[in-house]
Order: C-alpha cells, then structure tokens, then sequence
C-alpha cells in the first residue's frame, strides 16, 4: 500500500515537472517560430581571426550599419533584418561549414562575406548547392567564371582583373616596363599577377620574375635580397592584411625603395593606418574606395557620416565599405522585390542600378559582377586633415565593362 | 641561374643568420628547460609572445625599446618564476606528459587572456629610430637592425655561457642535469635550481618575442608557428644540448634562407626536411644524450 502511494506521487510529481516544462517552453518556441517568419537572417561569415583580422572586423562594422539602415526605413513591411557574424578563420573548410550551419541551422536567408579569393569559392559551393544566394565582398576572377558561377552567386568586390589591371595601366606607363612580382601563394596572388601581366600586354612590359610565399608569412628577408638583385623598375608586392604591412615594412628596411618603385594591387587603408606612414610611404595602390572621396561624392558622404555615428566617430576603410554595399544591395533588392525569396531577389538585384557610397555600379548580367569604378592611390605626406587622412586618390578608373573580363571569356553565352 | 652572384650569396647567408638568431634564443630556453627539468615546454611560444607584447604595453606607457630589453625579460621571467612554482611543480615526478599537457593548455589560456586584453587584431611595432634603414655590409644593404638582432642573441649566449660555466650557481645547474639526486644528497635545494632555470628559459623567450616585434609586429598568434620551428631546432641539436641549440639554430636559419633563393615555396618544408635527416643519421641530435626522453 504505501509502496503504491509513494509510486503515485513520483508519477504525479513528474508529470508535474513535464507538464510545466512544456507550459514553460510553449510560448518560447511560439515565439521563435515568429521571429524566424519575420526577421531577415544574413549569414556573414569573415575570418575575424587570422592575418586579415582587422579588414573582416570592418566589414562586420560596415555591414552593421546597412543593416541599422534597413531597420531603421521600417525594413520589408515590419519585417527586420539581422546580421549573424562568423568566423571563418580564414580556412576554406571552416568557412563551408559556417555556410552549412548558417544555412541548416540559423535558417539564413542570404550569405554575404568572406575575405579570400580562395575561402569565397568555398562558400559559393556551399550556397549553390543550397540555392541561397551569395553576395562575395572579397575579390576574385574564378567566382565569375562559368565552373564555378550560379545563378545564386552575386560578386559586390573588384575583380583582380579590374584592379591589377588598373594598377598596372597607371604604373607601367609612369615608372618603368622591368617588373618583378613577390605574390602571396594562392588565387588571389595568382590572380593578380595574370591580371597585372595581362594590363602589360602591348605596353612593352618585361617580367624578370615572380617569387611566391606561404600566405601568412612573417618573415620576407629570405627573398628581398633577390628581388633587389633582379633591378626591377617596379616591384609588384600582390598580398593583403598582415602579410601586406610585414612585407612594406621589411622591403623598406632592406632599403629597395631607393631604386625600385613599389606597387601593391590593393592598398590596405586599415594596413596603413596599423604600420605607419613609413612602411606605406612611396607605394602606389589600387583600391575600391577611399573615404576622403567624400568631398566629391554625396552616397561616400552620407555613407561615412552614418558609419561614424555607429562607430564613434572612425571612417570606413576600403574592404569595410564593401561589406556595407554587399548587405545593403541585398536588402534593397528584397524591398524591391517585395519579398526574401530567392529567386524573386535575384531579378530585383540583377536590375538594381546604385549608387551606395562609391558612385554608380550595376551586377553585370551574365556572370552577376558589380561593374565599378577602381581607384589608385598614394600615401599623403603632408597635408592631412586627421588621422585618418592617409591616402589621396591620384587616378580613377571610370566603371567600364571593357575593363571586365569578358562574358565570353568567362565561358558564358554573351 | 640567372643573376646568382656572390653578392646575393652572401646577402641570404646574413639574411639566414639573422632568422637563425630568434630561432637560438627560443631554441634554447626551450633545451634549457628540457635538459635540467625534463618538462616540454609547450606554453614556450606563449611566454615569447607575452614578451612582446609586454614591451609593447611598456612603450605605450613611457617606456624606450632599451628598457624594454632589460625589463621584459624580468616581468614574463617572473611570471614563469610563478608559473613553475605554483603549477608545474606538484607535477615532477609523475612522468613526461604531466607537464606537457599543462603547459599545452597553459599556452591556449595565454593567448585567449592576451586576446581579451590587447585584442585579436594585433599591433605594429617600430623599429628604434637609431637602429632603422640598411647598411652596407660589403655585399648590400642589409638592415641594421637585422644585424642588431644578430648582436643581441651573441651578448646573450655569451652571458648565458659565463652564468653556467663560470659562476658556482652554474656548476650546480650543471651538476642537477647531470643527476639530481647526487646533488640533493649534498644538500643543495634543487628544486630552487629547476625554478631559476624555468625562470630564465621563459625570460630568453621573452627577450626574443621583443627582438620579433620590429621586424614582424605583434599578434596573439606570433608564438604559435615559431614554437614548432624552435621544437626542430631543439631535436635537431639534440634535447637538453645547449650547444647544439645554437648551431641547429643558427643551421636552421641559413636552410631556409638558401632554400628560399631557389625554391622559395620549399622554404617551410625545407625545415621539416632537416630534421628527417638529422634524426636518420643521428636520432639523438648533433649533441643529445640518448635515452633523455625515457
């Protein structure tokens, strides 16, 4: 007898317990099943840790403000957007899984992010077999190229076609037609290199060499030295973030700056503000923005002064400015299209028409490339109006498909 | 090969030299501890990271890139002054792995706390004004701090030889490695030996972590990759052979710099290489004692 009583007040008790867990966790779920139905997930996924830590750390703060942006213009009928920073550590496998999770998982709508010419194909492979689309703020050539094009796949960066290609048009003809390149291993290097060699065609252009080094290096010492013996007019250093600043610093230890002139496809505003005048002084760079263009361009104003406010008073840099246009394209294409879904955001982002902060761009219709203007810069000496005030824009390059790889170059049918 | 001239030669063989330098220093904290401790050292690259960051916080603080020479290597020295004391030693006697893991993991917290406090994005160095721009060294311009760094590591491998073979706290440091036991029967504290020792190797390691901070600046993981070369550069010198430390390192240094000059993407590997063939020639090192690590 008590046997059974005491086993019915453990029954008792623990339907006790369940009933009120399920009462607890009811309008829990309820509620996350909402806000699934009304928020608009962007996964992000860039590699907040590793050498281009400083430049993804921008693009989240960049990203951030079109986000706020869209929030604050009521966003799609009430419906909010919100950003889901990862890391992708700069790993091609890690940034898939991110990509996976953010899918899977945190049910993202869209992708945008990644900070490598190889990490991003990783991604892209992801997403198309997903058919979620994917804005890359990160340049590469074989994102547009038909293997590994989708109609998911949009590409908000240059190109280093575009770049190299403008870096070199400029450089060749001003400092010399002897060029030795030092090039980070891996497609973006690769990339750079065929683009600068390409832009040298038919300018008389003579490669005396091409050193590669493990992305990530932090020690250049070893391969300065025949660099210099090469007596190059121009040396091409093609690598990004840390390994960018380290090689600067160091070739301008080695003293090659007194005969040689130094071009880098991309100059790294956030590099040059972390090393110093020094390393950077001299240098000629591409770029896809500098924000001291805010004297020209009403979208660079509005959207520096925005940026300051949410961050304290900092300009954007470069790679941060492409994170904010590669959210913000996206979410002006679901406003136009009325909707998140895929496929009706594709054709409002392959008709967008913007000016965001740089000037008009447009996706090119066959391979979904932002067509856009490139810059080229040198640092500032003297004259600067603030800390921030590092680089001055020596040349621009108009946005022009002709500086594009072609479509039918890319494999696509016009 | 096109343009190979004697010059360029003698340019890689300093550039060599002077990566070899850092290699040293690491090398033979990392042999010191070995050798009289028995403990791997695994948090060692933590401690040269620490360095430099430590003479980064001293100089954004007031403090000159001199005094940071002499200041860094007493501030992290003393931390692994606390460090033996407290953590590792409840380990000795219980086998190699013990301290192994816990430094393992004692390096992970290093580099998370370095993190949270400077964060992940990492800091340039500059190079002291007197010792920035190239010299002529006969056969180019090499960079006079490289040269410095050179300079550094001699002064404290000479200072480190007079400690160890002139002073009597160096006789009884050598005498512990040899047997322990002896010495603690003739009534000398050896577990105060094995905490200066510890002290030390982490302090080298530190002053080392600053002399890397001008030519590459610093980030939390600058201790990470290092470690590892510095681990073959121990083996291949043998484990617990000062000697050997400084000539692996230093031979560690010239094989990549060469190899860099013909096949600059074998540089790495390059390394690794070094070691296989020490080790099937020699599996002790140049210097080891067999039987160390049993």
């Amino acid at each position: 007898m008590t046997s059974k009583t005491s086993k019915s007040t453990t029954l008792n008790r623990r339907s006790l317990i369940a009933g009120g867990a399920a009462l607890a966790a009811a309008p829990f779920s309820f509620h996350t099943a909402r806000a699934q139905e009304a928020t608009i997930k962007i996964g992000f996924p860039v590699p907040l840790t590793g050498p281009y830590g400083a430049e993804a750390q921008d693009q989240v703060r960049a990203a951030e403000v079109a986000i706020a942006e869209f929030n604050a213009g009521g966003g799609l009928g009430g419906r909010k957007a919100e950003l889901l920073v990862r890391d992708d550590k700069l790993n091609p496998g890690e940034a898939a899984t991110r990509a996976l999770e953010l899918i899977e998982n945190d049910k993202a709508n869209f992708i945008v992010g990644s900070l490598s010419a190889a990490v991003q194909l990783a991604i892209n492979n992801v997403t198309k077999q997903r058919g979620v689309i994917f804005n890359s703020i990160s340049q590469s050539d074989a994102i547009n190229e038909v293997a590994d094009f989708s109609k998911y796949t949009f590409h908000e960066a240059l190109t280093p076609h575009m770049t190299a290609g403008a870096v070199g048009r400029y450089a060749f003809s001003k400092f010399g037609k002897k060029v030795a390149f030092l090039t980070a291993d891996y497609a973006y290097g690769h990339e750079m290199v065929r683009g600068f060699q390409e832009a040298g065609k038919g300018m008389g252009v003579e490669v005396l060499g091409d050193i590669r080094h493990p992305i990530g290096a932090t020690d250049f010492s070893t391969l300065l030295p025949r660099l210099q013996s090469m007596k190059p007019d121009i040396l091409v250093i093609n690598n990004f973030g840390r390994d960018q600043q380290i090689a600067l610093k160091q070739a301008t230890d080695f003293g090659l700056k007194k005969t040689t002139k130094i071009v880098v496809p991309i100059m790294l505003f956030t590099g040059r503000q972390a090393a110093g005048l020094a390393a950077f002084d001299g240098v000629i760079g591409g770029t896809s923005y500098y924000w001291g263009v805010e004297d020209q361009l009403p979208s660079a104003k509005s959207f520096n002064d925005q940026f300051r406010k949410m961050h304290g008073g900092r300009v954007p840099s470069d790679y941060g400015a492409m994170g904010y246009a590669g959210v913000r394209t996206v979410l002006q294409a679901v406003k136009n299209a009325g909707t998140a879904e895929t496929d009706k955001v594709i054709t409002a982002l392959e008709a967008l028409k913007y000016d965001y902060y740089k000037g008009p761009q447009y996706f090119r219709k066959c391979d979904h490339q932002s067509v856009q203007s490139v810059m080229i810069i040198e640092c500032k000496t003297k004259d600067m109006r603030n800390e921030a005030d590092v680089f001055q824009v020596v040349a621009s390059e108009a946005p022009n498909e002709a500086n594009l790889r072609s479509c039918e170059a890319l494999g696509h049918k016009a | 090969m096109a343009g190979l001239t004697l010059d360029l030669i003698g340019m890689q063989l300093f550039a060599g030299v002077a990566l070899g330098a850092v290699y040293v220093l690491l090398a033979i904290g990392l042999s010191l501890i070995f050798g009289m401790l028995t403990v791997v050292n695994f948090a060692h690259g933590a401690f040269y990271m620490l360095g430099a960051y430590v003479g980064l916080w001293l100089m954004a603080h007031g403090g000159n890139f001199w005094l940071c020479l002499v200041l860094v290597p007493l501030v992290v020295g003393g931390i692994g002054l606390a460090v033996e004391r407290v953590l590792i030693r409840p380990l000795y006697g219980r086998g190699i792995d013990y301290p192994l893991l816990l430094t393992f993991g004692l390096s992970y917290i290093i580099v998370e706390l370095v993190r949270i406090t400077f964060g992940k994005a990492g800091f340039p160095f500059d190079t002291p004004e007197v010792l920035q721009g190239a010299v002529d060294i006969g056969v180019g311009y090499f960079p006079l701090y490289r040269l410095f760094v050179i300079g550094a590591t001699a002064v404290i491998l000479f200072g480190l030889w007079l400690f160890l073979e002139r002073t009597s706290f160096g006789l009884i440091i050598r005498a512990g490695a040899r047997d322990p036991l002896i010495v603690r029967v003739l009534g000398v504290n050896v577990s105060r030996v094995w905490l200066i020792v510890f002290g030390m190797g982490t302090a080298i390691a530190a002053f080392a972590g600053l002399l890397a901070a001008p030519l590459q600046g610093v980030i939390p993981e600058m201790g990470g990759t290092i470690l590892a070369e510095a681990f073959v550069v121990t083996v291949v010198g043998g484990m617990g052979s000062l000697l050997g430390a400084v000539l692996a390192g230093i031979l560690v240094g010239v094989v990549v710099s060469m190899t860099s000059l013909f096949a600059p993407e074998m540089a790495k590997v390059a390394i690794f290489a070094l070691m296989a063939l020490v080790l099937l020639i020699r599996p002790q090192g140049f210097f080891g004692r067999a039987g160390l690590m049993s």
